[in-house]
């Protein structure tokens, strides 16, 4: 750390930061027994909650570091449940199947990032929709896959209902950590650096050699990956899926709302927007249309009153930083000392 | 045979995408925003289209002319409400807001005139089934003429006011760059307000004749705003007559994808955009001297 001017040394972990660090992977480890203690019902609410934390973790990655807003991540998570269901009817078993219809997500995202990559800002965004109409024509037009009417997965019918919810809430679970370790790695990086440059201002970036395609492909198959996760855990929980919901466009708002709400660009608020949807879909839901307009107008609300989102703000406001990720420059004692002298 | 009517009737079908593609390539060249409630705003003039022709049971034509001031004002309101503060705010915020937009208009239709399909196609009497008969299986629908005709004067009419009048000179100076052409004394602010009202009244008119041409619902937004995107970037980002072209290519792939097989006409149009973005330079009019 020698590019700190002297008197003051560059600091990463705090405090704070050692101590929430633990804390979380402390509630990791807790939420591993949870399902040993709740119920079937609670055990299928906390897996939709992971699921929401994924998407959310997702978009953020995408939006908040690499500036690239996608209204068409459904279409990984379509394809990872469809692919699941393909991996089934050829006799595989449900969980492997999940696996790696998720990877496969990955793969098929190397090809499409070079075709939506080319898009910048608000063109990316529809790219990436209609990618999304694409993968949902494909499965409407393929009658081995239920066509428009939709499918049930099979094979999980083997493990009691109780054993089902609760492999799947860790299998949720497991992919929760996973995507947040993943982020919280790349992030500490040097293409945590690079893609923050280049969400900030992507010629300049370009202009002190960020390489700044091979930074946003990263992220575009990352989130494809999460994505497709997501997708065959809902399968998986739901176990019925039909191509007009999987792949709705619904998905991006809600991904949008939960990352506006909690804060864009920070990495513990698309965890607490993920928190605040799933209250509030818990509690509204039924209310049809009307909720819809709420959650638009509120994200509406957010983007232009509170862009840091309910997270940004707190961090903001106090300093706050849980998480290791940045740098902190603090004077050293003899600096502090010298200060106090008149 | 059957192939010349699929690329004639993808022609006319084009201007209509055309009509689509107008207001969205208008504010992505003045303001730099994709605007992501394109498609619903065009189909929430279509509802109040709808709903003026049976309230009053006016002809659908004159109650489309009748909303385009309303259309204005709407649009002056979007601005002041809504894009101005976002496209202060950064990069990001407009795509978000106008997606937010998007849902709400989205789902308040459905609240309000819930979800069922409706059509103005049997108010506008004779007129929409009317055609002329070239040959057996080739003929020309009266409507759609009318829709070409209508996109091509309306992209002419652009033309004509952004290269003619004062008013589109100062638009195109504020496009090209916004804080020197406020040292001359354009008002930014009045030049979006206005580009964003022209924009919304071109989407009203889109609405109001796609209504006219077939059924709509409050969820028919978002395939119109893709069908408008295909088209401005099949035709090229920024120019205003590649629009008619992105409109008119989109048109004909998906009539022939749907000769081929009806249920291969909305994916055959999506695979030529794919196509075209996979072009070592995206549009085919790409090369052409960018307008506004």
């Amino acid at each position: 750390m020698s590019a700190a001017p002297a008197g003051f040394r560059v600091q990463r972990w705090t405090r704070t930061s050692i101590t929430s660090t633990v804390a979380a992977a402390g509630i990791i480890g807790l939420l591993v027994l949870v399902p040993l203690t709740l119920d079937a019902n609670a055990t299928q609410q906390l897996t939709s909650l992971l699921i929401l934390v994924i998407l959310a973790v997702m978009w953020n990655a995408l939006a908040g570091y690499g500036g690239l807003v996608s209204v068409g991540q459904q279409a990984f998570i379509g394809f990872g449940a469809y692919f699941t269901i393909l991996l089934t009817q050829q006799g595989w078993s449900p969980y492997p199947a999940m696996a790696v219809a998720t990877l496969c997500a990955g793969v098929v995202a190397i090809p499409v990032s070079f075709l939506v990559l080319r898009l910048r800002g608000g063109q990316f965004a529809i790219g990436t929709w209609v990618v999304a109409e694409v993968f949902l024509l494909l499965a409407t037009i393929d009658q081995s896959l239920g066509g428009g009417t939709g499918t049930s997965l099979r094979g999980l019918n083997v493990y009691s209902l109780g054993d089902r919810l609760t492999y799947t809430y860790w299998f949720a679970l497991a992919v929760a950590a996973a995507v947040l370790a993943a982020l919280f790695f790349l992030l500490r990086s040097r293409l945590g650096a690079s893609l923050q440059a280049i969400r900030d201002d992507e010629e300049a970036a370009a202009s002190l050699g960020v390489r700044v395609m091979s930074g946003k492909r990263i992220l575009f198959v990352f989130a494809a990956i999460g994505c497709a996760a997501a997708g065959a855990l809902t399968l998986a929980n739901t176990l019925f899926i039909e191509p007009s919901s999987i792949f709705s466009v619904q998905w991006s708002a809600y991904m949008i709302f939960m990352v506006l709400v909690g804060g864009l660009g920070t990495f513990e608020g698309p965890i607490i927007g993920a928190v605040v949807f799933w209250f509030i879909q818990n509690q509204f839901a039924d209310s049809g249309a009307w909720y819809l307009v709420g959650l638009g107008a509120i994200a509406i609300l957010f983007a232009l009153f509170l862009p840091r989102g309910l997270w940004g703000t707190v961090e903001q406001r106090f300093q706050l930083r849980l998480l290791p990720l940045g740098y902190r420059m603090r004077a050293t004692a003899e600096t502090t000392a010298a200060g106090d002298e008149p | 045979m059957t192939w010349v009517n699929a690329i004639v009737q993808g022609v006319l079908l084009g201007g209509l995408y055309a009509l689509f593609a107008c207001g969205l390539s208008l504010l992505f060249g003045v303001m730099r925003i994709i605007n992501l409630a394109h498609g619903d705003i065009a189909v929430l003039g279509a509802f109040l289209i709808w709903t003026l022709v049976h309230e009053t049971s006016l002809s659908p034509f004159l109650a489309t002319l009748l909303i385009l001031p309303a259309a204005l004002v709407i649009g002056y309101l979007l601005f002041v409400t809504l894009l101005e503060r976002s496209l202060r705010a950064g990069q990001l915020i407009p795509l978000l807001t106008t997606f937010g937009l998007a849902i709400v208009i989205q789902n308040l239709l459905l609240q309000l005139y819930s979800p069922d399909v409706k059509s103005l196609t049997a108010s506008a009497g004779s007129f929409t089934t009317s055609s002329w008969h070239i040959t057996d299986q080739l003929s020309i629908s009266a409507l759609g003429a009318l829709t070409l005709a209508l996109a091509i004067a309306v992209l002419g009419g652009l033309q004509l006011f952004l290269g003619r009048t004062g008013m589109g000179r100062e638009m195109r100076a504020t496009a090209q760059d916004a804080d020197t052409a406020a040292l001359v004394g354009v008002d930014a602010r009045a030049v979006y307000a206005r580009a964003t009202a022209i924009a919304v009244a071109i989407g009203f008119l889109a609405g109001g004749f796609m209504a006219l041409r077939s059924t709509f619902e409050p969820s028919s937004g978002p395939t119109q705003l893709i069908f408008a995107f295909e088209a401005v970037v099949i035709g090229g980002f920024g120019s205003l007559w590649g629009t008619l072209v992105g409109g008119i290519v989109l048109g004909i792939a998906q009539t022939i994808g749907a000769e081929i097989n009806p249920q291969y006409s909305v994916i055959a149009g999506h695979l030529v955009f794919l196509a075209v973005l996979a072009l070592p330079r995206s549009g085919i009019l790409a090369g052409r001297l960018a307008r506004a």
